[in-house]
Formats: C-alpha cells, sequence, structure tokens
C-alpha cells in the first residue's frame, strides 16, 4: 500500500512535525488492538484490510499473545481539535516487545521514543513488567502519556486504577486518558494528545549521520531489514554506512519507512524512524543497540548504551533421531540469523547423543526456539533442565564455569561455588502478600522491601538465586495469588552458595541430562521428588527398572519401574482393522518420540517435565 | 461396529470395488456379516454403532430394517458380479440381533442364500443377550437356519453387570443356555468381559467358573476398554469409577487361560478360546486370516481384496441412502502391498497358528531373536517349510508390543 497522498515525504519531513512514540503494556492489556485502531483512524490500514494484531508477525507471537519483534509505522494525522487542528503530523509507532527477556531491546526501542503510552488494563491495573518497562521509559527521559484500556468491560474501574497510575508517574488522576481499543472510543482523542503532548525530535540536520539500531530482523527475500530511529544528519540510498560497534561497512542498497507495508525514501533525516537494507545477512551484522553512521563521513561518537547479549540461561538440545543433528545445525544457523543473542556450540551426552548447548536470555526465549526448531524445521527435540551459570572456585585456586551439570567438578576440592541472583518486582493486591514471602522464603529469597502501590495493591522486592526462578516459579506465583501477581527480576549479580549436584540413574546408569545443581537443603525432597515423577513419566519397560537419585556415590532416593505385562488390544471390533492398524502406527509414532537411553525408552517430556518437581500445583496451560 | 470411522477415502455412489479387488474373490473363505444396531438400552461401556428405540430418527426402525438389509444383499450380488461365491459364514452381530422383529433374522439370511448360496457346511451365528430370547425363539432360529449361537453373559456377578449396565439376571443363563441346546444349537459360545470397575479377583473367577458350568464350545474374552466418549469413559473422568489396572487385567487374563484351559477349551487366538478346531469361530478367524467378507448394515465394516469399506453409521442415512438405490458405502481404504503386508503381521500373529514368516521383511526377521530372547514368541527356523512365529503365554499379553518389534 501506498503512504496517504498528503502525508509529508520522508527524508524531507520537519522535524518539528514528527512525533516518535511507543506503548508500554502488559500481555493481554490491549496494545496490539489499540495500534490496529490507529492505523484504521490514521488511514494507513483500511478496516477491511486490517488483519487482528497486525503488528504481530510471527505464528508462535500471535499465538502466544506477545510481540517479540518490535517495528515501526509511520502514520500521518491532521490533527481534529484544540490549537493543531487542522495541521498534519507524521506518528512514528515504535512497537516494543513486552517480556522481561528482551528488557535490554525494549531499553533501545524506547531510546527512540519521545514518549511513551503507558496502557493499562481498566479493569487490572498496572503490572510488574509494565511498571519495569515504565521506569526504563522515565530513566530514558520520556513523556509518559497514561491510558486506561477497555474502559467499556464491565470490571472495568477507571477511578482507581487512574489513582494508581497517578500515584505512580505523579500526574492527576484527571490526566490519564480513558479508551477503549476494541470500540475505538477515545483513540481519536488519544491520537490529538499523542501530537500535543510528545516533544518533537531534535538533531543536528548538518552533523555527520548517527542513527539508533533499535531492531534488526532477517527477511528470506531481502536479508537483514534494520530499523533505526535517526539522531543527527540523515542516511541516504547508496550511502556506505558504516556501524560503529563493529567498524564493518556496508552498501545502503534501500531505505524506507513502514506505513505499515516498506515505502522507498530516497533518505530519512532527524527525527525519522525507518529501515535500511545492506545486503547484511545475519542480524548479528547489525546489532540492536548499535549506532549506523556514514562510512565517508563518520561520526566521531557513537550514541550510548550499546550492550552486548549475554545469555542468562543454558540448556542442551538433541534430536531424538540422531540422524538429525545435521538438520538441527542448520536450522540453528538459520535461526541465528534473526536472532543475535542465540549463541550454541556442540556438545555430546552419555544420554541424548550429540547435540547443542544453547544460551538464552531467559525462559521465555528458550521455549520459542525450541518450538521454532521443532515446527519450522520438523525436529523432534528433547532439551535438557535449563540451568544457569555457576562459577565454581576450587581449593588449588583453579575456576571453572559451569554451563552444564556435567561440567561440574568431580576431581579435587570446591572452595565456593556462586550462583547468579537476580532482583525480583511482584505486584499483586495486598491480601497475597503472606503467600508470596512464603514462596519468596522457600526459594531462598531475601526481601528487600515491600511499597504499597494503592490502597490495596503492593510492590514487594525480592533477591533471588536466579536458579530458583528457573522452572516453575512464576507458574507457582500464579496459583498461590489466583493467578493476580505479576513478577518482573533483572539480574544483579551473584553470590557464594551451598550447591551439590544430584544425579539420578536408571538401572545403576548415571542418566548425565537429568543431573541438576541444587541447594544442599532442597537436594533430598529434590532428588525424591525427582524420582518420584520419572516413575510416572517413564512408561513400563519389559524389564523393570530401578530408578536412584544420588549426590555423588550416596543415594538419596529410589523408585522402581515394575515391568509391562499387558500390551495388547483384546477386540477386533467386529472387522474393523483399519482402526486397528491406525493404532499401531500411532504407537509407533509415539515409539519414535523416544529416547533410547541404555536400554530403557525414555519420553521427550521426562527431560523436561521432570524437572518442575517442587509444586503440586497447577496444570500447565 | 465402532464409532470412530477411519479417514480414507469416500465410497462410490454405486458401491463398486475395482476390478483388481474383485480378481481375488474366490481365493479365500468369503462371509457375510449383519450388523443390527438396535439395543433395548445402552450399555455404559459400549461404543458400538448402536441405537436404542428413541434414538432412531426417520426411516429408521427395526421394523423395517431387515428389507433394508436385504436391499444391501442384493446390492453386494451386483457389485460382486457373477462369480459363483458360496457364503461360508454368516455372524449376525450387534446391537442386539434378537431384538428383531421374530423372522427377519431367518429372512436375511434367506436373501443371503438366495443372492450367493450359503456352503452345505456353512456357519451361521447370531449374538443374543440371555434375556432376549426364550425357548420358542430359540427353537425358531435353529429352524430358520442358524447354527451357531453366542450369549453376551459378560460376567455372573450383579454387581459387576449393574457397572456393565447389563440388565439381564446371571441366574437365568444356565435355563438360556440349556434351551439353546435343547432347541439344537450345537455350537454355543459365551462372551465375558474382565476387569470392570469393582470386579475382584474372586468375582472374575466366579464369572468363569460360572460358565464353564454351562459347558459352552466356545469363549471370547475381553478386556474391558474404557473408550472416549462413553458413559463409562465419563464417569471414570470424573473419578466416580477406578480405570482399569493394567496388572489387573494381566492377572485376570492368566486366571482366565487357565480355567479355561483346565475345562479343555484352548486358545486359539488372543481373546478366544475353543473346545476343538470344529469349534473355533470361522468367522472371527477370516478376520485374522484376510478373509473375505462384505459387512451389512449401519457402520459395518467389508473386505476384498485389500479394499476395506464401510457404511454410513445412522439408521435413517443407511434406509435413505438404500431408499435412494444407492450403496450405503461411505468411505473406504485401498490398501497398498506394505500396508497388507503390515495389516498380516498385526493380525495374524495373535493366532495360535501364529504368523508366518515370510509376512516379515529383512528387518523383522532380525528383530524376532531378541523377542525370542524375552520369552515373548517362540520361532520355527527360517529353514523350516514353511516357518512360523507363534506367541507364548507371556507374549499373548504382550502382543501389541512384539507386532511393533517386528515391523520396525
Amino acid at each position: 500500500m501506498a503512504t496517504h497522498p498528503t502525508a509529508p515525504q520522508p527524508g524531507r519531513t520537519d522535524p518539528a512535525i514528527l512525533r516518535n512514540f511507543c506503548i508500554i503494556a502488559h500481555i493481554d492489556h490491549g496494545k496490539s488492538t489499540l495500534a490496529d485502531r490507529m492505523l484504521q483512524l490514521t488511514g494507513v490500514v483500511d478496516e477491511r484490510a486490517a488483519r487482528a494484531q497486525y503488528l504481530d508477525r510471527m505464528d508462535i507471537e500471535r499465538e502466544r499473545g506477545i510481540t517479540i519483534k518490535s517495528q515501526a509505522v509511520r502514520m500521518p494525522w491532521t490533527v481534529t481539535e484544540g490549537e493543531f487542528a487542522g495541521r498534519t503530523f507524521v506518528l512514528n509507532m515504535i512497537d516494543t516487545p513486552g517480556h522481561v527477556d528482551f528488557t535490554y531491546e525494549v531499553s533501545r526501542s524506547l531510546e527512540a521514543c519521545e514518549a511513551a503510552i503507558l496502557l493499562v488494563d481498566a479493569a487490572q491495573g498496572i503490572e510488574a513488567q509494565t511498571l519495569a518497562n515504565l521506569y526504563l521509559a522515565l530513566g530514558a527521559d520520556l513523556h509518559i502519556i497514561p491510558v486506561l484500556n477497555k474502559i467499556d468491560l464491565p470490571g472495568a474501574n477507571p477511578e482507581k486504577y487512574a489513582a494508581e497510575l497517578a500515584g505512580i508517574i505523579g500526574c492527576d488522576p484527571s490526566e490519564v486518558l480513558r479508551v477503549s481499543a476494541k470500540t475505538g472510543l477515545g483513540v481519536e482523542d488519544l491520537l490529538n494528545q499523542i501530537v500535543v503532548q510528545t516533544p518533537a525530535p531534535e538533531g543536528d540536520a548538518d552533523a555527520p549521520p548517527r542513527a539508533l539500531i533499535f531492531d534488526s530482523v532477517y527477511d528470506t527475500y531481502r536479508g537483514v531489514v534494520t530499523y533505526v530511529r535517526v539522531v543527527d544528519g540523515s542516511l541516504k540510498h547508496r550511502d556506505r554506512i558504516q556501524m560503529m560497534s563493529t567498524g564493518a561497512v556496508h552498501e545502503m542498497l534501500e531505505v524506507g519507512v513502514i506505513s505499515p507495508e516498506p515505502v522507498k525514501a530516497d533518505e530519512i533525516g532527524v527525527g525519522e524512524v525507518g529501515y535500511l537494507i545492506t545486503g547484511v545477512k545475519e542480524v548479528r551484522q547489525s546489532r540492536v543497540g548499535d549506532t549506523v553512521t556514514s562510512a565517508t563521513k563518520p561520526a566521531a561518537e557513537p550514541l550510548g548504551g550499546y550492550q552486548h547479549p549475554n545469555p542468562m540461561v543454558f540448556s542442551g538440545l538433541y534430536p531424538i533421531d540422531g540422524d538429525d543433528f545435521a538438520t538441527l545445525r542448520d536450522a540453528l544457523e538459520k535461526l541465528q540469523l534473526n536472532d543475535a543473542a542465540l549463541q550454541y556450540e556442540p556438545e555430546s551426552s552419555g544420554a541424548l547423543g550429540f547435540g547443542f548447548r544453547i544460551g538464552f536470555l531467559g525462559l521465555l526465549h528458550l521455549e520459542i526456539v525450541r518450538e521454532r526448531l521443532e515446527r519450522e524445521f520438523n525436529l523432534d527435540l528433547i532439551s535438557t533442565a535449563p540451568n544457569v551459570v555457576y562459577r565454581v572456585v576450587m581449593e588449588d585456586g583453579r575456576e571453572i564455569t559451569v554451563t552444564n551439570p556435567s561440567e561440574y567438578p568431580t576431581d579435587g576440592k570446591i572452595a565456593e561455588v556462586h550462583e547468579p541472583i537476580v532482583d525480583a518486582t511482584v505486584l499483586a493486591p495486598s491480601e497475597y502478600i503472606g503467600a508470596i514471602m512464603e514462596l519468596c522464603q522457600s526459594r531462598r529469597g531475601q526481601l528487600g522491601g515491600i511499597d504499597y502501590l494503592s490502597e490495596d495493591r503492593v510492590e514487594i522486592r525480592y533477591t533471588l538465586p536466579m536458579g530458583e526462578i528457573m522452572f516453575d516459579f512464576f507458574d507457582a506465583l500464579k496459583s498461590r495469588t489466583k493467578g493476580y501477581a505479576s513478577l518482573n527480576y533483572e539480574i544483579a549479580g551473584e553470590q557464594a552458595a551451598d550447591l551439590v549436584k544430584v544425579d539420578i540413574m536408571l538401572q545403576g546408569e548415571v542418566v548425565d541430562a537429568f543431573s541438576a545443581i541444587v541447594h544442599r537443603d532442597s537436594a533430598y525432597s529434590y532428588g525424591v521428588a525427582l524420582a518420584a515423577k520419572l516413575k510416572e513419566l517413564i512408561p513400563r519397560q519389559q524389564f523393570e527398572v530401578p530408578i536412584q537419585a544420588a549426590i555423588g556415590s550416596r543415594i538419596i532416593a529410589r523408585e522402581n519401574i515394575r515391568a509391562i505385562r499387558k500390551d495388547v488390544l483384546a477386540k477386533c471390533y467386529g472387522g474393523d482393522i483399519s482402526r486397528k492398524r491406525k493404532l499401531l502406527e500411532k504407537q509407533k509414532e509415539g515409539k519414535k518420540r523416544m529416547k533410547m537411553v541404555g536400554r530403557v525408552e525414555v519420553p521427550q517430556e521426562a527431560f523436561i517435565a521432570a524437572l518442575s518437581t517442587s509444586e503440586p500445583g497447577p496444570a500447565k496451560k | 461396529m465402532p464409532s470412530v470411522v477411519p479417514d480414507a477415502d469416500p465410497a462410490p455412489r454405486d458401491g463398486s470395488l475395482p476390478a483388481a479387488a474383485l480378481a481375488e474373490l474366490g481365493s479365500r473363505p468369503f462371509g457375510f456379516y449383519v450388523h443390527v444396531p438396535f439395543c433395548r438400552v445402552r450399555c455404559g461401556y459400549c461404543d458400538f454403532n448402536t441405537y436404542t428405540a428413541e434414538e432412531l430418527g426417520d426411516g429408521a426402525s427395526r421394523t423395517t430394517y431387515a428389507d433394508q438389509v436385504i436391499a444391501e444383499i442384493r446390492l453386494a450380488r451386483r457389485v460382486l458380479g457373477e462369480a459363483d461365491l458360496p457364503v461360508g459364514t454368516v455372524f449376525f452381530g450387534g446391537g442386539t440381533p434378537t431384538l428383531l422383529p421374530a423372522g427377519d433374522l431367518e429372512r436375511v439370511l434367506a436373501a443371503i442364500g438366495a443372492e450367493f448360496g450359503l456352503a452345505a457346511d456353512a456357519e451361521v451365528t447370531t449374538e443374543a443377550n440371555p434375556d432376549s430370547v426364550d425357548a420358542a425363539r430359540l427353537e425358531q432360529l435353529r429352524a430358520g437356519g442358524i447354527n451357531r449361537i453366542s450369549f453376551g453373559v459378560q460376567s455372573a456377578v450383579p454387581h459387576v453387570l449393574a457397572t456393565l449396565d447389563r440388565t439381564h439376571d446371571p441366574a437365568r443363563v444356565p435355563g438360556v443356555v440349556a434351551a439353546a441346546r435343547a432347541a439344537g444349537f450345537d455350537q454355543l459360545s459365551l462372551d465375558l468381559i474382565y476387569g470392570t470397575p469393582g470386579e475382584t479377583a474372586a468375582d472374575w473367577e466366579r464369572s468363569l467358573t460360572a460358565a464353564l458350568a454351562c459347558d459352552p464350545d466356545h469363549v471370547s474374552a475381553y478386556s474391558l476398554i474404557v473408550e472416549e466418549g462413553t458413559a463409562l469413559a465419563r464417569r471414570v473422568r470424573r473419578g466416580e469409577l477406578p480405570m482399569p489396572d493394567e496388572d489387573d487385567l494381566a492377572e485376570k487374563y492368566a486366571v482366565a487361560d487357565r480355567l479355561l484351559s483346565a475345562a479343555g477349551l484352548r486358545w486359539y487366538e488372543v481373546s478366544n478360546w475353543a473346545r476343538d478346531e470344529g469349534a473355533r469361530c470361522r468367522h472371527n478367524l477370516a478376520y485374522w486370516r484376510g478373509g473375505h467378507w462384505w459387512g451389512a448394515g449401519p457402520g459395518a465394516h467389508g473386505h476384498v481384496g485389500g479394499v476395506r469399506w464401510w457404511n454410513v453409521k445412522h439408521p435413517a442415512a443407511y434406509a435413505r441412502r438404500l431408499a435412494a438405490g444407492e450403496s450405503p458405502a461411505h468411505g473406504r481404504e485401498l490398501l497398498d502391498a506394505e500396508t497388507r503386508r503390515v495389516e498380516r503381521v498385526l493380525l495374524e500373529l495373535r493366532l495360535a497358528e501364529g504368523l508366518a514368516i515370510d509376512a516379515l521383511d529383512a528387518a523383522g526377521r532380525a528383530a524376532i531373536a531378541a523377542q525370542v530372547d524375552a520369552g515373548l514368541v517362540r520361532a520355527e527356523p527360517l529353514t523350516a517349510p514353511d516357518p512360523r512365529v507363534v506367541l507364548t503365554d507371556r507374549g499373548r499379553l504382550l502382543a501389541d508390543l512384539v507386532v511393533r518389534a517386528l515391523l520396525p
């Protein structure tokens, strides 16, 4: 679709009529619906063509209701009321990822804006991640436009939550806008307010160009598409550009804006938001947070704040069918094209054969990568229990970095083990303070403080070992608070802790993929729970299978899977042989999803589900 | 007939079969299965295609059913062509065939005889509920040409029958069996079900002993399967009844085999025991041996020469098709050579005569040794004239596992 006929043209837009903003919202609070409504009202997308939730591209994102990759849409808007009535402005809406694993990407998106819409469900109030992102936005000096959404819902309580938002950001409750993205109520006024409240971008049009990369996406047909916000100067078609973190030089094959499909331009100038295509094939060559400048007239200093993404969580991924190893390697290479944070290296496991140790930003990142590998590359995978990185100091002074329990040293004496910790923030109704504290305490948490956000909502701060929130902390938190609590955390260094490795043996053989590093105080209950869980998950075999949990050579738990006695269908249903054959096919399909560990067939689920042992809690999903 | 119909090709409206399949007619025994989809009450565990009077729609009723089946038998004759095809076995199953008006089963049988001719030694079976027939009706059935009867006694224990929603009085069974003998039924079978929630080991032994006291020629013993969509499955899901325990089922199977064998009944198929070779159910054997049969009636399945097909399920839809002069066939599968081989393995292995090794590919043959070592099969040397793999006593309970091993 072409851009609006009367809209100001990219590259020749006066910064004074530019308004760059993003929307900060919790999952389900209606960000995508609001974005859709704005696209329609500004005429960028007509109602019939509006695909629901236009900005979310990938299937997985759509299913999970989250946005991983941000994008930016340019929308012309002619103000309908007030002092600017009748004047046309250019609004750039920059989409931000909403999950804790992607805090850094969020911070770069925020850097590209002058204002943030703080969008909150009028029936639920602000959530912990939203609050965390709000703090990021305030830290980036953005103007905050508070908005309550879903005010048409019967459960909406706009008075209460307007007061809450006003209390958090320090405005008057009457300044909190009220909309229904679903019906469109109040959205026109919001667009007008964006123009009024958002400061115009400032920059030096004559200086050497500097543009911030806030997103970078691999496209099969075009290579890497890089999203930038120009701060100084301008970027022109056919310019030779330079990435300031690496010094790499690329030819600019195309520059343009998104409205909402890509529209080519000759250039983009100060304050503008658009995309670049340079022919690079991997997003690692065009990293979020880096500064783009001109190769012929380079800027002296990059824009601040670039960080190299470091994986925080590691997990082994193994193909169930060993013949799929090469396919998995190729698939990871392809995913890395689009995921600068993904790191991997080959490893082998006695139980699982050849696979990869993969570093992720967090658990959601892990889940997304695993699902994409299975869905897009048709791989059947086993993922081992995710773990954090431990630093083990030996008495002889050696230091060992453990990203996999199998690397835990068994030779020599361990002096100290250090584990990463996080600062976690939980927002919840105050009636759940006790339940939340009990949970955090059981996970070795240290209380940081409790603040009341409003009469009956609290912010609880804890420092927790990151390893303790890996598997099921969020589920446990949700189940103890009837779903009302929200969680955010950020990495906060490391601490020494009394940790041990628990091994699991099947038929007397250690299965390395089941080994885990846990605190000594919980090792026994962990071993007992895991052995019991495996007994449930591993189907009965033709022979008896003993399961044991051990710390070193000391057995701490044992279970026994009895040999199977019956595996036959009694009846043949009056000649319906087709049904019997299909059942056989289904059984054989199920067998394919089993991994042979020694002589024992172990289902895929056992490798990951076995780890959520500590809570009897709710059924997942 | 199960209520789940497999995905497959639609069947042609005229019910015709491919020439290649028809060319195989005559190479194997030919029979008729006639499905009678009526029951007085619906049993909670049953997922067969059956209806109570209240569940039937327009155009379908017990009184018009026989004429519709007879129309399908005439259609079968047209589809199968002019070949001489004497019928070796007929099996009336259900549902409850004996719920049909008196004379209807006999008329259907007569129609099969008129169209195809019955072999001189034809085996003609009907299933019956112990409380749906009396001496007079049994005499009438026997006189109408039905020579084998299979009573669905399921259990001799009132609380087990109650859980199964069976309405008959177990005390009546010996009398009905005696009446069947008096009417001239030389071949008499009893169906039993084990593993009903709440059934103790002693209950099951009591059922077996009671059945054996009737001196049957044949016994089928099926483990209870909790099928999706049945009232029983709902009760299990709600926690009102426990799921049958596989070890308990294995134990009960072993008890059944011990008591039946001691009474002179030998297993010839995993769930079937017979007094001697002549007492085996030839109709059922044809299912396991790849025989040909026409399945008549709503939801019935047939097989000829590697084509498996099945009729529309609902009696009203079935009636409409036949009234319009169309085939009631709903869907079918044309099996390729490999699929036919797979079916041979999974069907023949269940028989006491075992699986001919020529049905296995090289990998399957190589897998035999491990199954022998595990004590699940006995195998004759590959050099024998007709080498076969036969399940051991333990292997019978693990037959599906062995099948998967032999079809790697």
